[in-house]
């Protein structure tokens, strides 16, 4: 690809920018076909996934590059936008690329019914919302960072609202906007401590600045606080279980896949390349913000009986970890130790890369069920391997992506992880070399729910007798979602059998923001993943999987020519009992039933249980976010509250308004007089 | 990888496959005896694999593939576990494919499969099973890792052989880490093994079953694979409880006199650990399923006690 570029003397820069032009352009040919279905799911939805390859492979050869930098004619007359692409923009880059690429192909055949919003306006809000990512990504200064931060947010919040005739969706769009705003002002506020009073917003001053500890904290903590409500850590996660399952599942799809990465780039960038110095109690926060949002958002996600929110909450658990893994990061770098500090981030990079695949897939498959059957809850669904094998098995593998099981890529993010967290002896103060073995038996605990989790995903919707009749009458996903959904099931599959490849291209990213990489460790051999030497620690991803798949062969040819492979159909036994039907299943609210018993304390519970005399017996349970009732609501009153004392001074008459005007103006006279 | 390597590493799949039935059938006759019963021969599971071989497979009608070839992907699993876990040598050329985390991987993924083909009927017994299976799997694979770790901190490193090497070199000398390991292994071992506490593999006493809810509507060849994956488990637990805690034994690399009189070791070791076993089920009563995570929350908590003190006192 570079070469390619090199021919047309092109930097890599321009052509992140060509794609981003070729997205705007696609989104406005979606104006011209407002109605007409076929162009938009037949031409360009398939370009846009193009254009996607087109900017993974460029992002490909930009990390090994040096930054790029470039400042474009746009905005306003004194504020053009400053651009820079450098290993960690690359990184980002390359995340979206390929994500969006399988989620752009899949969102081509699913986009084929009227969903409240014309097709082509959602051609066009799906298009701006990757460009503006991509921008996000490249922003070099604070203007375009937020003009495109803000673009990005306006652009989901649409997509969100695409069946915006739901009061519900409407509900779950205004909470999404309102986090989403109250995020950007922190920031906002904190790229306003970063330029320190000088004036200059672009992020080459603010590397410049050399701010004290105090008022580095103070940043630190802004951007934790604003890029934090966008990635849903807690406790700003609420509006995260709400607009994901409102929103189209192609669009879940990449907020989840994708933009939750964009909010945790903020944090890399502002918190390793815009501060200069890190000190050790931002990593610690981070950590314990992170491990607290990933047992919150794994506990909750068992219990769900919806699979979006299901989904959701084991998003909230993924960037809970990644957060932990970058806190731990923080923690060495503060104390000069670099390497450690690289393996911690390259565990949080490599988890991103394939929770990004793995959750794109999984809500692609939502989206399938979902289009087949018209139910989203749980407890309608089931047996649905059988109608839908081109759903089910792509959804398996990423399942076991999300349960982090070898050989897939959430075991390799996991075990990076989990290494990074035991090889910590060498911390100074016993305070902190006690708490990092405890971080790391929360993480064991956290991983082993996440596959209650998604066993009870997978066997709810997937295994079992259909818990409705109409569901033998599901039909399969279309071609090109199968071909986006195997997209990212080859995407989750590298991932997990080639990390070596995949840590180099993450070398360049850890290199500038820590000072050290993993490479030259990993690249002793190529199919042995070598964090730090053989003696320590090893895994090799292709051998494990070759051994499980030649015992499982041999096994099975053995079986067969030693002893014979007759085999009879018959109804199920079931310690005979007679008649088995659907509802004797496990439910999905059944299956989560034993964690919601040990982890009562996490939820706010409403039992409705029927009594002795009821002639009509009904059990109902629900399960809400204790969070909503303790801070949510009060903060809610609060601001009502206070604005009914504003209401004091609207008395609505003219004469008074006219008072005030002058009061005011008596005011400021005195002021400037002085 | 030397030849003497491969040779080690295929003598350490040959004696698993072989043994691990042996050791079930040895904690079984225990179990007789202990509770003045006439024991069934030691050679009864081969006998049952070889019944079980022969006969026709029933299979529901509704089945998916899943169903057919999770029995293969567990079986596999427990293979490759204790192919990894350093039995009878350290000189293994699979063992740096995988640690101790990907073998608790390995577990994992094996328990995922059998629980979702547990659901894949769809029959009250087969989901009640694989969401018990479930919940004691998500707090005793937390608990063995925590279990490891206390040993990887003590030799650094993850590495199965290179844990193995270092413990068996050390002095004599009773670790506090080591000892709260050893009591959380035992209970992890207990449970994830379908052992009385937790559950009880003889019985279909439909209220309390486990493992054996979830292998209901399983039969003929898949069942055989089954029941040998389940006592290769068994076996690939006890191997590591040996690992970490009595090393002594094992053949170190170059050393083909070692490796011969490894064998008769190990079968020595087991043969004890097996009556061990068998005396702590006779001795305890199957407790209610909602006081499991109480027992599992306990060996997780020892666990990660153990990690403390090991910090505390400075590991080495």
């Amino acid at each position: 690809m570079s070469s390619f570029l090199e021919a047309i003397n092109w930097s890599h820069l321009d052509g992140v920018l060509l794609v981003v032009l070729a997205w705007l352009l696609i989104g406005l040919a979606g104006i011209a076909a407002l109605r007409r279905f076929r162009v938009v799911s037949v031409l360009l939805f398939p370009l846009g996934a193009l254009a996607s390859v087109g900017l993974m492979a460029v992002a490909l050869s930009a990390a090994f590059a040096s930054p790029e930098v470039a400042v474009l004619p746009l905005g306003l007359p004194q504020l053009p936008f400053h651009l820079r692409l450098d290993s960690l923009s690359a990184f980002f880059l390359l995340l979206i690329g390929g994500v969006s690429a399988g989620v752009s192909t899949f969102a081509a055949g699913y986009f084929r019914q009227e969903e409240g919003t014309p097709p082509g306006l959602l051609c066009l809000e799906y298009h701006v919302f990757l460009a503006s990512m991509v921008m996000v990504v490249l922003a070099d200064d604070a203007y375009v960072f937020m003009v495109m931060w803000e673009t990005m947010a306006f652009s989901s919040f649409f997509l969100v609202l695409a069946n915006h005739r739901l009061p519900e969706i409407r509900s779950a769009g205004y909470l999404y906007m309102l986090v989403a705003h109250v995020g950007a002002l922190g920031i906002l506020l904190c790229f306003g401590v970063l330029q320190a009073n000088t004036g200059d917003y672009t992020f080459a001053n603010m590397r410049a600045q050399h701010l004290n500890p105090l008022w580095g904290s103070v940043a630190f903590c802004l951007a934790v606080f604003g890029f934090g409500a966008k990635a849903g850590l807690l406790p700003l996660h609420v509006w995260l279980p709400e607009a994901h399952p409102a929103a189209p599942s192609p669009v879940s799809a990449l907020m989840s896949g994708v933009m939750l990465k964009i909010a945790l780039y903020g944090i890399l960038r502002v918190s390793f390349d815009l501060l200069p110095t890190r000190l050790w109690w931002w990593g610690v926060l981070l950590m314990g913000l992170g491990l607290a949002s990933a047992l919150f958002g794994v506990v909750f996600s068992t219990v769900q009986v919806e699979m979006k929110r299901l989904l959701a909450y084991s998003s909230i658990e993924n960037i809970g970890l990644m957060c932990a893994g970058i806190g731990l990061a923080l923690l060495f770098s503060s104390y000069r130790m670099q390497t450690l500090s690289a393996l911690a981030l390259t565990a949080a990079l490599y988890h991103m890369l394939s929770h990004a695949f793995f959750k794109g897939l999984l809500f692609c498959s939502t989206g399938a069920v979902l289009h087949a059957t018209g139910e989203r809850s749980l407890d309608k669904l089931g047996g649905l391997m059988r109608f839908m094998p081109w759903v089910a098995w792509p959804t398996l593998v990423g399942v076991l992506a999300c349960a982090g099981l070898p050989p897939f890529g959430g075991f390799v993010a996991e075990w990076l992880l989990l290494q990074s967290f035991l090889f910590t002896t060498g911390l100074p103060g016993s305070f902190l070399d006690m708490l990092v073995p405890v971080m790391a038996a929360l993480i064991a605990l956290i991983a082993a729910l996440s596959g209650y989790t998604m066993v009870k995903y997978f066997g709810v919707v997937f295994l079992g007798q259909p818990r409705l009749a109409k569901l033998t009458q599901a039909h399969d996903a279309g071609r090109l979602e199968r071909l986006g959904m195997l997209w990212l099931v080859a995407g989750c599959g590298v991932l997990g059998l080639f990390p070596n490849q995949v840590i180099a291209l993450m070398d360049p990213v850890t290199r500038s923001l820590v000072g050290a990489g993993l490479a030259q460790m990993v690249d002793n051999s190529s199919w042995l993943l070598v964090p730090v030497n053989v003696d320590r620690a090893s895994y090799a991803p292709v051998i494990f999987m070759l051994g499980v798949v030649l015992s499982f062969g041999i096994a099975f040819v053995l079986v067969r020519r030693l002893y014979h492979g007759r085999l009879r159909r018959v109804p199920p036994w079931d310690c005979g009992h007679p008649w088995q039907t659907a509802r004797m299943q496990d439910s999905a609210e059944g299956f989560g039933q034993p964690i919601r018993q040990i982890f009562d304390p996490f939820f706010r519970i409403t039992k409705h249980l029927p009594s002795a005399l009821d002639t009509q017996p009904s059990y109902q349970v629900t399960v809400e976010d204790p969070l909503w009732h303790a801070l949510y609501l009060p903060l809610a009153r609060l601001v009502a509250w206070l604005s009914k004392l504003v209401g004091v001074l609207q008395q609505g008459r003219i004469a008074v308004y006219l008072m005030y005007s002058f009061v005011t103006l008596i005011v400021v006279l005195l002021v400037v007089k002085r | 990888m030397s030849a003497l390597g491969v040779f080690s590493q295929v003598l350490a799949l040959v004696a698993a496959l072989l043994l691990a039935p042996l050791l079930t059938g040895w904690i079984n006759q225990w179990r007789h005896w202990l509770q003045n019963k006439s024991a069934p021969s030691l050679l009864q599971p081969y006998m049952n694999l070889h019944k079980l071989f022969n006969k026709e497979s029933l299979m529901a009608e509704h089945a998916s593939p899943l169903y057919r070839f999770a029995p293969y992907v567990v079986f596999g699993c427990m293979l490759l576990a204790s192919a990894i876990v350093p039995t009878l040598s350290t000189d293994l050329p699979l063992s740096p494919a995988a640690d101790a985390i990907a073998l608790v991987g390995l577990f994992a993924l094996a328990r995922v499969f059998i629980s979702l083909a547990a659901m894949d009927v769809g029959t009250a017994f087969g989901t009640l099973g694989a969401r018990r299976e479930m919940l004691v799997g998500f707090l005793a694979e937390p608990a063995l890792l925590m279990v490891l770790f206390c040993a990887s901190m003590i030799t650094g490193s993850t590495s199965l052989t290179t844990m193995v090497e270092t413990l068996a070199h050390r002095d004599l000398a009773i670790y506090p880490s080591l000892l709260l390991a050893g009591v959380a292994f035992t209970m992890v071992s207990l449970a994830e093994n379908a052992r009385v506490p937790v559950d009880n593999p003889d019985t279909h006493l439909e209220l309390t079953m486990i493992h054996e809810a979830m292998i209901l509507e399983y039969s003929a060849r898949h069942l055989a694979l089954l029941e040998w994956a389940a006592s290769l488990k068994l076996f690939a637990y006890s191997c590591i409880g040996l690992a970490l805690f009595f090393p002594w034994g094992v053949a170190e690399a170059n050393a083909p006199l070692a490796l011969l009189l490894a064998l008769p070791v190990l079968v020595f070791k087991l043969a004890l650990g097996g009556m061990l076993m068998a005396m702590i089920e006779t001795a305890s009563a199957k407790m209610r399923i909602f006081r499991v995570p109480e027992f599992l929350g306990t060996a997780f908590l020892m666990a990660v006690i153990g990690l403390l003190v090991n910090v505390l006192l400075g590991g080495k």
